[in-house]
């Protein structure tokens, strides 16, 4: 039996992974979270929900999607097999997508006529403007006044698709401010608004249910790994925002012992320079968003800036799961700095065709230094959890080129 | 018997309600609180809220979102709003002092010692907004050990039941939030606030003090009539960034506010 066979059983009643989790959040959200939480726990396990679900990942979505065998790259790299699940290929460009469709369903079934989101890279945005569109709720997305700024392709996207994108000039006007103005505008609307949060984290349920959302990924790469490498693989690599693709793919594996796995955090300009994203590797536990969990901070508990050069993974704290499969050992957190992932983006672009998104390039960038170092019969599942389209202003800012 | 307790059996001995101002600690410099909380108690306040300036004010509209960002630009710490009480008490030794504020400084600092701190300066209550009763079991035992009140929240969202939970952890006082929303929001409904302290009154004998939507005199008494006492923020703090260029103002300006709601209260039947 697997020694990690109680991780199934989290969280606990209370939202707890080990001593993570939880619901910290002011009073006026608990009622709201306690009836999402009963809706959520009453239809999931509902075989009819499921196969609406199921339907919607099939038809909408375009689910399966598939594990493809990075060849070329592979054998560049002269190591282990990398094989990539392509959540790029998801409609509208990313994992977000299966956890918007999710939600979607519990907003409707909830008979809320409006949806709020907060976003980073735009993509979650993005994937919740379109959920949106197709149920005729209307929607309003939180998004940082600097992230509105290097991610203009999405901004347009969500206007095109009718929903409108507030502009968040508080604090450091990233992720984390726009997630601030999201529970400011459920806690005043908390009646006639469905949150849909687009990661793992914030106040129990939402780190549960969208983790469950995320890992229909894992459960196809599982199958595919199966029929397609004959066995299960090595290790499974994914990128840590707030941690959703990540998740999703490793969560069906978690008893599986021998399968590795690795969560690459943001390391920007490197853990010395303070500029980076990566509190499972240089924070500490604390609460913030409505759960405990590890974060950047000051000593006075203060939260610090953070800087990556991928607007999705600029965000202080992680998904609670995160913080106890760290403590626990299950899954280890790695780092990629900008430099890395600038190059491993140039790699997979120009090996297999592929435009990454420079989240998913934090996974390829671990992915380029750990395959070298293994044999060529291991292999390496990486979560191309996005497709990097959104993000070819920033490179062509960073190569130095106006488009 | 604890200051908090004193202060609202009088107050109901003289059949007069709570006027409790929150200023945010530090708010537009770490010297200035001390001068404000004197000139608020001058003025009539019964007990003063501090609220402990956070990254990330959740809870909180612009107006005290400024505030924090104000206080943190001097890097007005938890501790040192530990020593701005205590600095309080060299001078005042009944007026009840309440810190409210977010969990992460106080994680940050560690419950224990916080609240050895916290007894050592002479505070009396502690209401952290995202902490609720099921996650604060340790934090309230450190706190009633050092006969430090937990103060918690209801909400129009709270049910009865939930309510029940509420005020079986509270001590103290409990806070009514009148309005779904953040502070500084300005659409208040006093029958539908009077209809839910007529249900938590039935509940419980602790003070129930409302807050959110109070601006003036009127909006005072018209709560101060349902309940045990209110609580008053953003229309103090908004003086702060009204009077930036005239910081000698803002005292007075804050001590005129409060003036015209105590004498609004005081003029409510017994
Ligand atoms: C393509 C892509 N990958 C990863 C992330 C990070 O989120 P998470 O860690 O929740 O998967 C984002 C967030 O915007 C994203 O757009």
């Amino acid at each position: 039996m697997s020694k990690y066979a109680d991780l199934l059983n989290l969280p606990d009643a209370q939202g707890h992974f080990g001593p993570y989790g939880g619901r910290f959040v002011s009073e006026t959200l608990s009622h709201a979270l306690e009836q999402l939480e009963e809706q959520y726990t009453r239809l999931s396990a509902d075989p009819a929900f499921q196969a609406e679900f199921d339907k919607d990942l099939a038809q909408y979505v375009g689910r399966p999607s598939p594990l493809y065998h990075a060849e070329r790259w592979s054998n560049h790299l002269g190591g282990a097999q990398i094989w990539l699940k392509r959540e790029d290929l998801n409609h509208t460009g990313a994992h977000k997508v299966n956890n918007t469709v999710g939600q979607a369903l519990l907003a409707k079934y909830s008979g809320k006529q409006r949806i709020i989101a907060e976003t980073g890279a735009g993509q979650h945005g993005v994937a919740t403007a379109t959920v949106a569109a197709r149920l005729g709720l209307k929607c309003q997305v939180y998004m940082g006044a600097e992230d509105v700024k290097r991610q203009a392709p999405n901004v347009y996207r969500m206007k095109l698709l009718g929903a409108e994108v507030i502009s968040v000039e508080s604090g450091s006007k990233t992720l984390k401010d726009a997630m601030n103005e999201a529970m400011r505008d459920w806690v005043t609307n908390v009646d006639d608004t469905f949150y849909i949060i687009g990661t793992v984290a914030g106040p129990h349920p939402y780190p549960l249910l969208v983790r469950n959302f995320n890992a229909v990924a894992g459960r196809e790469a599982r199958e595919q790994a199966l029929q397609q490498i004959g066995r299960l693989p090595d290790a499974l690599i994914a990128c840590i925002g707030g941690g959703s693709n990540a998740l999703g793919l490793f969560h069906p594996f978690i008893t599986d012992d021998e399968v590795e796995m690795y969560g690459i955090e943001a390391g920007g300009e490197g853990i010395e320079s303070g500029r980076h994203a990566a509190p499972l590797n240089a924070g500490r536990p604390g609460v913030l968003h409505g759960n405990r969990t590890y974060l950047m901070e000051d000593d006075a508990g203060q939260i610090t800036p953070t800087h990556s050069i991928s607007a999705g993974l600029d965000y202080p704290g992680v998904g609670p799961e995160h913080a106890n499969l760290k403590d626990v050992g299950r899954v280890k957190y790695e780092l990629a700095t900008d430099a890395e992932v600038m190059e491993a983006f140039a790699d997979l672009c120009k090996y297999e065709g592929i435009i990454p998104a420079l989240e998913s390039s934090h996974a390829l960038a671990f992915a380029k230094r750990l395959a070298p170092t293994l044999g060529k019969d291991k292999h390496l599942i990486v979560n191309l959890s996005g497709r990097g389209d959104k993000d070819i202003m920033t490179v062509a800012k960073m190569q130095g080129i106006t488009l | 018997m604890s200051r908090i307790k004193t202060t609202f059996a009088n107050l109901k001995e003289q059949g007069r309600k709570a006027l409790i101002p929150f200023i945010t600690a530090g708010d537009p410099k770490p010297d200035a609180t001390l001068e404000y909380m004197h000139a608020l108690v001058e003025a009539g306040a019964d007990i003063i809220e501090l609220g402990v300036p956070f990254s990330d004010p959740m809870a909180d509209g612009p107006v005290i979102q400024k505030a924090c960002e104000r206080a943190l630009l001097h890097g007005t710490r938890l501790i040192d709003v530990l020593g701005m009480v205590a600095d309080f008490r060299k001078t005042n030794d009944t007026t009840p002092v309440v810190l409210m504020g977010y969990l992460n400084p106080v994680e940050a600092l560690g419950y224990e010692n916080f609240v050895n701190e916290a007894a050592k300066a002479g505070l009396d209550g502690v209401l952290v907004v995202d902490l609720p009763p099921e996650e604060a079991t340790e934090f309230s035992a450190l706190l009633a050990a050092q006969q430090l009140d937990s103060i918690f929240l209801l909400s129009p969202t709270t049910t009865l039941e939930r309510a029940k939970k509420i005020c079986a952890a509270t001590t103290g006082y409990l806070y009514y939030v009148s309005i779904k929303g953040v502070t500084g929001s300005a659409t208040l409904d006093v029958d539908a606030v009077a209809e839910k302290l007529n249900l938590f009154a039935g509940i419980t004998d602790l003070p129930l003090a409302v807050g959110f939507g109070i601006r003036d005199g009127a909006t005072a008494a018209a709560l101060g009539a349902i309940s045990d006492g209110v609580i008053v923020g953003s229309a103090l703090v908004g003086k702060v960034a009204e009077l930036a260029d005239q910081p000698e103002k803002i005292a007075p300006a804050m001590s005129q506010v409060l003036n015209e709601m105590r004498q609004a209260l005081d003029k409510l039947p017994g």
